[in-house]
């Protein structure tokens, strides 16, 4: 089986009793396994429910999640399920359950009722894994943004899962926890060949992804590579996504008429790619 | 500030105390507590004194963290002291040595001895359920609480004690989190120009309704994320829930219970005896 998840033809909507909102209609994704997802799309978008319907945290209204090829609708799957895909949130503080980080990493296992040695290990192999295991015995609220956020992926690291989904990881941290961040999620992705599914709307974060995707309004406007998403300056506008200021810039030459794409988003390759076409247009 | 509180004044050491199980702990403190109380004479009272002196030595715990403990109490103390001083009590001994203040308030040789006696059991007590917060993490008491309640289970109320202890394991975790939350609420009334350390008891009871709301309504939220982030976690209840850090008692544990109890027998010999 190549896709780790495979949604079909997928409808959510929010049962209240006032109002019915359709998040989602008739939605399809596959994410293969080992790859590195991006999902980018603003606030409303339907993102965060999205990734709550990928580990069955949510049921779909109508059509099928399934995970590894077992549905999430089944309930006997249920824990199967969120072993398999572990779910990180936007907000670190409410996702730690202990006060002492080593114990907030082994609630997992716990839960899974593996031996207390297997958990130990478990648990230092994960803290290794997003580098924080010189702060096992440290406490949670004494540790800045981009570390609480380490422990709390480690928290699903150490159920040893399939994929991750991370729903806005950085989102409340600085641009310092924020590369924290992005580099142990690539590390994880690269090195433990777990699948990753990183859900955000900076755009910068999607870079190194192997694919993007771009939603707006519960429905995907976009999917490809990197590349062929940022050269798109117009459609990320259009669905209301921050651009770079290295693209915009681009984006602006280009429309001045300079003979230049804007498919590049570090300040080097930009640079770079600024220098060659003065060249050009000088021979 | 006041995010650096800690909690059960926790003083790390590796004391041979420390490293007690906290299950022994927690139990030895109580049978110590009824020692204390069933103790009727001073002889006994010297011997639960001994063994707590004795425990305080090997805690590694310096003196002045006691002293800072009893400044608290010192009040109680010397209330208990002068109500003991002038109650005549129900003995039918006649005393050798009498004072009359004034009015009918009288101290006897018997009332001045009960007076230093019950202070003492005061003092006592404190120094020694300090000593327990002193030398074991709220964590490990959570724990040596779930496992001691554990027989609960036989009768039925295996989910109470985990759930109890969930709950424990959750607010000792969160009380950091709210208090620098409530702080920040603080800060953002005031720049609105909330008033909150003048006026009467009335008007700064008032003033806390604009804390007290805020802060409420962002605790039944991090409540809703967490259970998510929990059933992400795989948490289904204490059903199949293995803990990683498992309690074990060793040889320094029994050791502990044998001197408490053979200073627990002498004491009800005494009692019986004298």
């Amino acid at each position: 089986m190549n896709n780790i998840i495979e949604v079909k033809n997928v409808t959510f909507e929010y049962d209240d009793a006032d109002r019915k909102d359709i998040i989602l209609k008739d939605f399809c994704l596959d994410i293969k396994r080992g790859s590195f997802t991006v999902i980018l799309g603003h606030n409303g978008s339907g993102k965060s429910t999205l990734a709550k319907l990928l580990n069955g945290l949510y049921k779909p209204t109508e059509g099928n999640v399934f995970v590894d090829g077992i549905s999430t609708v089944d309930e006997k799957n249920e824990i199967e399920i969120k072993r398999r895909v572990g779910l990180v949130f936007q907000n670190p503080d409410n996702q730690l359950v202990a006060s002492i980080v080593e114990d907030d990493v082994a609630f997992g296992p716990e839960n899974l009722g593996h031996s207390p040695d297997v958990i130990r290990n478990e648990v230092d192999d994960a803290l290794k894994a997003v580098d924080m295991y010189d702060f096992r015995k440290s406490t949670p609220h004494r540790l800045s943004g981009g570390q609480k956020q380490r422990i709390a992926i480690a928290g699903i690291i150490a159920m040893k899962p399939d994929c991750i989904v991370l729903d806005e990881p950085t989102a409340m941290l600085d641009p310092k926890g924020r590369a924290e961040i992005i580099s142990t999620i690539k590390k994880l992705n690269s090195e433990k060949g777990i699948t990753v599914v990183l859900i955000t709307h900076f755009m910068e974060e999607a870079v190194d992804a192997d694919r993007v995707i771009v939603m707006d309004d519960g429905k995907i406007v976009a999917d490809s590579t990197p590349k062929d998403i940022f050269s798109n300056i117009s459609l990320l506008k259009q669905v209301g996504l921050d651009v770079p200021q290295t693209t915009e810039l681009l984006y602006r030459l280009k429309q001045g008429g300079m003979n230049i794409t804007t498919d590049v988003i570090s300040i080097e390759e930009s640079a770079q790619k600024i220098y060659d076409a003065i060249h050009l247009e000088e021979i | 500030m006041l995010k650096d509180i800690t909690f059960g004044q926790y003083f790390e050491s590796k004391s041979f105390v420390h490293k007690l199980d906290p299950r022994t702990k927690l139990l030895l403190l109580l049978i110590i507590i009824i020692l204390i109380f069933i103790s009727k004479n001073w002889l006994s009272l010297l011997l639960v004194a001994l063994l707590i002196f004795s425990s305080m030595i090997f805690s590694k715990i310096p003196i002045k963290m006691y002293l800072k403990n009893l400044k608290a109490v010192l009040p109680i103390l010397i209330f208990t002291m002068i109500i003991n001083l002038f109650y005549a009590g129900s003995t039918t001994a006649t005393p050798k040595w009498s004072q009359n203040l004034f009015w009918n308030l009288t101290i006897t040789d018997i009332s001045l001895s009960r007076a230093v006696f019950m202070a003492s059991r005061i003092l006592l007590l404190i120094i020694v359920s300090a000593e327990l917060t002193y030398t074991t993490t709220p964590n490990d008491l959570t724990d040596a609480i779930e496992n001691l309640l554990s027989p609960l289970r036989f009768i039925g109320l295996k989910n109470a004690v985990h759930t109890l202890a969930m709950m424990m394991t959750i607010a000792l975790r969160f009380i950091p989190t709210l208090i620098e939350e409530t702080q920040k609420i603080m800060n953002a009334q005031k720049a609105r120009g909330a008033d909150l350390e003048n006026g009467k008891l009335i008007e700064r009871i008032k003033a806390l309704i604009p804390i007290l709301i805020p802060l409420l309504i962002s605790s039944v939220r991090r409540a809703y994320e967490l259970a998510e982030a929990m059933e992400c976690r795989c948490y289904n209840g204490g059903e199949g829930r293995i803990r990683m850090k498992q309690l074990k008692y060793n040889f320094d544990d029994f050791f502990t219970f044998l001197i408490v109890f053979i200073v627990g027998a002498t004491i009800i010999a005494i009692n019986i005896i004298l």
